[in-house]
């Protein structure tokens, strides 16, 4: 019983079977020596952190004033601001986009795709490299600017497979009861759709919320911004790898909320019958020639 | 027209460092990918955690972060390489998790039964994964993994903007020599697609060839 609920989750796999106790008395050892050798790894890196003194009073003593943690704050609050504004605008284009891409005619169909596939198929930072650069346009709207298209064609790909998962027949049926074509999406595939579709527009909103840190390359004033600024401060002994320690568990934890909460949701949706049937897969980045959607 | 013919040698050398980068990073990408996935199917406690952890932290860390760390926060340990280095070593582990995952979800969609069946025969836990499972596996990932590998393309041009040799990096000097900054930036564009186009044939070739026929 017990060497069943310690490898439950390896019942799914094909590789193993259940261990049988000299198996287990194996792995215990392997498990012994696998994490000493973390351990000493860990060790090493702490060694390396004391050797090149990252831990003196001069490196640290900045985060105690208050002008800096304000910088800081400033930063994070216009990392958050970035990406409120790109994930509302995202939303938005990609509910224009996939009405575009599902579009009984035949022109707008075309337009909708080509921005679709042509957005996912640069890199993002180009995008706002242009906005920025060549429009010459403020870097919050840029990276906004930038965000939004490229979010808002991936997210547009998600909308259409998702209202394209729910059953034909509920369409059907609604086209029957003599519904417009308005009527049958808002009032029945967009409903059922956004059920399905909720974890992995969340994903997606992790992905925008991760790229505002591109920001900090056009002169953006976010978090990592703050953090560049504090770190080559020369009166602080150049508190580099203190500004990281401390910077990168905040983007990191942010991103992983958002990550879990999606997670959550997909498990809780998993587990309702009304959506049990509808799966939407993760979206892919860019894929520009066809036959592969 | 006249920036690309004006400046060929520019753009191809900034054409080159990006294919380079994404060569070398997706390597490093798909051994370590393999690694931590092998890690997180393994029986071994410790292994699954690290390789759990390793993809968690990885896939939620903004890859400017990374590369803003990696490129300028490892030289003040005393580690200094040529940016090139660092920035396939940012590329490469940050894509790692993406590939340890679909590495996975593969190994994930062989039925149980195969691996049963391949023990009641006697095959040892090395036949079992190298002859039974893994080549089922490795049919039904190719599409991901050239998604996947598309992205790291598309990532790359971060380096581009830590100083490092690459095709986005073209801009400046070309801004620098006043250029058109419109075609200056199609051409950059019509590069990019000329990369993530290669990789999408390539992987479209290689699920012809080996993927699962439905």
């Amino acid at each position: 019983m017990t060497a069943h609920a310690l490898h439950g989750d390896l019942e799914s796999t094909a590789l193993y079977d259940i261990p049988g106790p000299r198996a287990q008395r194996r792995h215990f050892l392997y498990g012994i020596v696998s994490t000493a050798a973390i351990l000493v790894l860990a060790g090493w890196i702490l060694y390396l952190l004391f050797d090149t003194h990252q831990f003196t009073t001069a490196k640290w003593s900045p985060f105690a004033y208050e002008g800096i943690q304000e910088l800081l704050l400033k930063g994070l609050w216009n990392t958050l601001k970035a990406f409120l504004y790109a994930a509302v605008l995202s939303l938005l284009l990609g509910a224009v986009l996939a009405t575009g891409r599902l579009s009984v005619h035949r022109p707008v169909r075309w337009l909708a795709t080509l921005c679709v596939e042509f957005f996912r198929a640069m890199p993002v930072l180009v995008m706002i490299f242009f906005i920025f650069v060549a429009l010459k346009v403020q870097p919050l709207p840029a990276l906004v600017a930038g965000l939004t298209l490229y979010n808002g064609s991936v997210l547009a790909e998600v909308f259409r497979t998702g209202i394209n998962a729910v059953e034909r027949g509920q369409r059907e049926a609604a086209y029957a009861l003599g519904m417009r074509k308005t009527q049958v999406m808002s009032h029945i595939l967009a409903p059922q759709a956004v059920r399905a579709m909720l974890p992995t527009i969340i994903s997606q909103l992790v992905v925008a919320l991760k790229d505002t840190s591109l920001g900090y390359l056009i002169t953006y004033e976010e978090f990592l911004h703050a953090g560049k600024l504090i770190a080559s401060n020369l009166d602080y002994d150049l508190p580099f790898i203190p500004v990281v320690m401390i910077i990168s568990p905040i983007y990191i934890g942010m991103c992983m909320l958002l990550s879990w909460f999606a997670t959550w949701v997909a498990r809780r949706e998993r587990r309702n019958v009304k959506t049990k049937a509808v799966k939407v897969g993760p979206p892919e980045p860019g894929v520009v020639l066809p036959g592969r959607d | 027209m006249d920036v690309l013919t004006e400046n060929f040698s520019l753009y191809g050398k900034g054409f080159l460092g990006t294919v380079e980068l994404t060569v070398y990073a997706s390597l490093l990408a798909l051994v370590l990918g393999f690694v931590m996935a092998s890690f997180r199917v393994a029986p071994v406690g410790s292994f699954r955690v690290f390789g759990t952890v390793w993809v968690a932290v990885l896939r939620n860390t903004p890859l400017t972060l990374l590369f803003f760390a990696v490129l300028l926060g490892l030289p003040r340990f005393g580690l200094v390489l040529p940016f090139q280095l660092f920035a396939v070593l940012a590329l490469g582990c940050y894509t790692s998790a993406f590939i340890c995952e679909v590495l996975r979800s593969g190994i994930n969609t062989v039925p149980k039964g195969q691996g049963e069946a391949a023990r009641s025969l006697g095959m040892t836990f090395g036949h079992t994964l190298g002859s039974v499972v893994l080549p089922q596996a490795f049919r039904s990932v190719i599409p991901p993994i050239g998604s996947t590998l598309i992205a790291l393309a598309k990532n790359s041009a971060i380096a581009g903007a830590f100083s490092v040799t690459e095709l986005l990096g073209t801009y400046k000097t070309l801004n620098e020599l006043g250029y058109s900054i419109i075609w200056t930036f199609v051409w950059i564009a019509v590069g990019y697609l000329i990369i993530t186009l290669s990789i999408s044939a390539l992987f479209n070739v290689l699920e012809k060839r080996y993927g699962v026929a439905r």
